[in-house]
């Protein structure tokens, strides 16, 4: 997280973390494994009034950020729900807003999506997510579901997995291949053809779905932007993905580490702390630099992609890259210095590792990012 | 342009752009220890002659000591004015040698520990190329444990007299001034009996041996200092307040590729401009397809970009105070372990032309060399474990280790057998 916030950014952070201490304590996090929504919705709708879903979105359409740079605000958000493993539906339904929010002065169909869609995702009483991920061991810019344009109408054929929230969705917004350019739709969860199915999945409270397309035939206006020329807001649309998605899951480093560090000053074995063993010492290193690294490189990306500045794209893959592989590193570190306990249902410590582990898989696997980075390091060949 | 009678940065930004496309030539940056054949000492003096040449160049331009005062010789501007100059400088050639130690961390201990007279005396001459400086700090018995220096000083009258030996002292044989830590009181604990010298390296009393490394490179060095006469002036601190010193002094060590002191262009590497460039490698070695290796440039790009970002953010916390100084350990142990998985990278991606290379193999060839002095990035500057205790004890406050040497007088505190008898040659 940021080093330096301003009072009004540090207002918020500090509102929502007492917030979700009171409202959804870390004690309380694994009593919803068993609700099938993972998340209550008053407690959601609670949210929202803290400005949980409108940073992204501009204040004419309802949003409203608190430094005028809501990707960095959202961090903070995404940060204290990281420290907290906390319930609810925060990147879907904010990618979903963003994307709404963009694409309404393109075209009054596009407003009129906005006007009727967004009012329910920024005041918390609906939810909406991204279908955008396709079959797993693909990378992340290969789309297969089709969108086609057939007179007044497109036509959707396809399926993505796994989509967060797609239960409790009421929108989706759905990434497809038209011809050779991408194409976003936003699609009712109940349209007629749409088989939502749901998966298993390491995370307590986030709900995994399998959303399949069968001739889903939807209006033109349901189009955001033109058929074949979502590429540009597609790529957008991930990297905000990856900064809060790291901006979260150093959240959840940091927690788990505090955590440990505070076990070794009060664990004695051998009649001394384990803070006092140098073996272990060297590791808490090893950990701090890592965290802090961390935090560096997931606020180095959010500042670029907030500003869409031309290292946007890889300062968002080195984030995913180094985040994902060293927060589980940091995580797997803090198990086994708590050992035993560290691998029971009844230590708190598994709830952060848990996220970690659901963010580290999806919007790509560090290995992906890294190829991405390869990409970028050789602009002649990309594989 | 000028803001409140400061010249604004742009403004600063096009000056140094036009002198440095006038004046300076392209960068090689071709590794100087490559092919692993020891180097030409004809060479290296003239490489040295020339960084001087342009440091002295910069001075006249109004381009050197940007955030030193002018009172000393510097332009008086900001840490931004600073970063135009190294941004600008991005491709060509500037006088790498003459940063570290010369600027940080000598010129910054002097500017933080000196007397008026003794800034006046040597920083002017630092910014205009004339006195290269280098640290007398590490001894051949101590290791890591730089407080239990045995090299003595013994006062007699106004001067000191200096006896023992140093090591680690990179490029001695071509610097002018060294910073010299000394034992002044052998009756007290080793942290409460070390004081401060600076001195000429070229005199009677100072033998400079060169040292060969594992890739042929002969910068480090070793001195024997026998009867080195100082006077009481060039002293910097107090007597006996040595340490207070030289916390400072490893401190700006540690932080150096952030140092307002420190001209150094982005492109150059971290590690001084030895951390080779993977992906060139990669190109050479004729496999930038291969999905391994771009898994494999892909980290080493990942570990470029976050070590510099996790550098700002130090930087920026211990400006702040939002950080402890020891924090700055945690950017020291992040670039060793870096740099050293590179040189692993590097080394993977050559492939065989890592082993054995011919004139056509570009940057493929050396990284078996580099790879042999892997360890380098993990030592030299405190090693890696001492950043590792920094950052337990001082930053997260775990238990201190066991130190029995604390609080005994430094003449009883055992020593290696060896300690100090060492003579290399």
């Amino acid at each position: 997280m940021l080093l330096h916030l301003t009072d009004e950014q540090e207002f918020v952070r500090d509102t929502t973390s007492k917030f979700l201490g009171n409202e959804a304590p870390v004690s309380d996090v694994r009593k919803l494994r068993d609700n099938p929504d993972g998340f209550d919705r008053s407690y959601w709708r609670r949210g929202a009034e803290l400005g949980w879903t409108s940073f992204l979105v501009r204040p004419n359409a309802g949003g409203g950020s608190v430094s005028g740079r809501g990707l960095i605000d959202l961090t903070l958000i995404a940060h204290e729900f990281g420290r907290n493993a906390a319930p609810g539906p925060l990147l879907p339904t904010n990618l979903v807003a963003a994307a709404l929010g963009w694409s309404a002065t393109e075209s009054n169909a596009a407003e009129s999506n906005a006007t009727e869609i967004l009012p329910g995702l920024l005041d918390g009483t609906e939810i909406a997510t991204w279908c955008y991920e396709e079959h797993p061991g693909r990378r992340l810019a290969d789309i297969e579901l089709e969108v086609n344009v057939d007179g007044q109408e497109v036509v959707i054929n396809g399926s993505k997995r796994p989509v967060e929230a797609a239960g409790q969705a009421s929108h989706l917004l759905v990434t497809g291949r038209t011809g050779p350019g991408l194409t976003q739709v936003i699609v009712p969860a109940g349209a007629p053809g749409v088989t939502i199915t749901p998966m298993d999945s390491v995370d307590l409270t986030r709900r995994f779905y399998m959303v399949k397309f069968a001739n889903v035939r939807l209006p033109f206006k349901s189009v955001l932007g033109g058929p074949g020329e979502a590429g540009p807001q597609v790529e957008r649309l991930v990297r905000h993905a990856l900064v809060l998605q790291c901006a979260e899951s150093v959240g959840a480093m940091e927690r788990g580490f505090e955590m440990t560090v505070e076990w070794g000053f009060d664990r004695y074995s051998f009649g001394r702390p384990l803070a006092s063993y140098q073996a272990l010492k060297h590791r808490f290193a090893d950990m701090k630099s890592w965290l802090e690294a961390g935090h560096a490189i997931s606020d180095a990306a959010a500042d670029a992609v907030e500003s869409d500045s031309d290292d946007a794209a890889e300062l968002a893959s080195a984030a995913k890259a180094f985040v994902g592989h060293y927060g589980g590193e940091v995580l797997q570190d803090c198990v086994q210095i708590h050992g035993g306990i560290g691998v029971t249902f009844e230590h708190d410590l598994h709830l952060f590792l848990r996220r970690l582990t659901v963010n580290r898989m999806v919007y790509g696997t560090p290995a992906e990012h890294r190829q991405r980075l390869a990409d970028l390091a050789f602009p002649e060949g990309a594989l | 342009m000028t803001v409140d009678g400061i010249e604004d940065v742009e403004s600063f930004r096009r000056r140094a752009r036009n002198w440095i496309s006038t004046n300076l030539e392209p960068r090689s940056n071709r590794p100087q220890a490559r092919l692993g054949i020891v180097q030409n000492e004809d060479d290296d003096l003239a490489a040295i002659a020339r960084e001087r040449d342009i440091q002295r160049q910069l001075f006249e331009a109004g381009l050197a000591g940007v955030c030193v005062s002018p009172e000393y010789g510097g332009q008086g501007l900001t840490r931004a004015h600073q970063q135009a100059l190294n941004e600008e400088l991005c491709g060509y050639e500037y006088p790498s040698r003459i940063q570290v130690p010369t600027f940080s961390p000598c010129a910054s201990v002097l500017l933080e520990f000196g007397t008026d007279a003794q800034k006046r005396a040597h920083l002017p001459a630092i910014l205009r190329g004339e006195e290269l400086w280098m640290q007398l700090l590490s001894e051949p018995s101590g290791g890591s444990d730089v407080a239990a220096a045995l090299t003595t000083a013994v006062r007699d009258g106004d001067e000191w007299v200096l006896n023992g030996s140093k090591i680690w002292t990179t490029g001695a044989w071509w610097s002018d001034w060294g910073l010299c830590l000394a034992r002044t009181n052998w009756d007290v604990p080793k942290h409460r009996g070390l004081t401060v010298f600076i001195l000429p390296l070229h005199q009677p009393g100072i033998e400079i041996h060169r040292i060969e490394m594992l890739n042929g490179d002969k910068e480090f060095c070793q001195e024997f200092l026998t009867d080195v006469r100082v006077p009481d002036s060039d002293r910097i601190g107090e007597v006996d307040e040595g340490w207070t010193v030289g916390v400072r002094w490893m401190f700006h060590e540690r932080m150096l590729y952030n140092s307002p002191l420190v001209t150094r262009p982005p492109d150059s590497g971290q590690g001084g401009g030895v951390m080779r460039p993977v992906a060139q490698v990669a190109r050479d070695s004729g496999l930038s397809e291969d999905r391994l290796v771009r898994d494999l440039v892909g980290e080493a790009r990942m570990l470029e970009i976050v070590e510099s970002r996790l550098l700002e953010r130090i930087s920026a916390g211990i400006r702040s105070g939002t950080m402890s100084d020891q924090s700055s350990a945690i950017g020291r142990l992040f670039h060793g372990v870096a740099a050293a998985r590179t040189r692993t990278i590097s080394c993977e991606v050559a492939g065989s032309a890592g082993a054995a290379w011919t004139n056509d193999d570009g940057e493929a060839a050396g990284a078996g060399i580099e790879f042999v002095m892997r360890q380098a990035s993990c030592i030299g500057g405190g090693t890696t474990e001492m950043a590792r205790n920094v950052i337990s004890e001082r930053v997260l406050g775990m238990p201190r280790e066991r130190t029995p040497d604390r609080d005994t007088p430094f003449r009883d505190v055992p020593r290696s057998a060896s300690a100090g008898s060492r003579r290399d040659n």
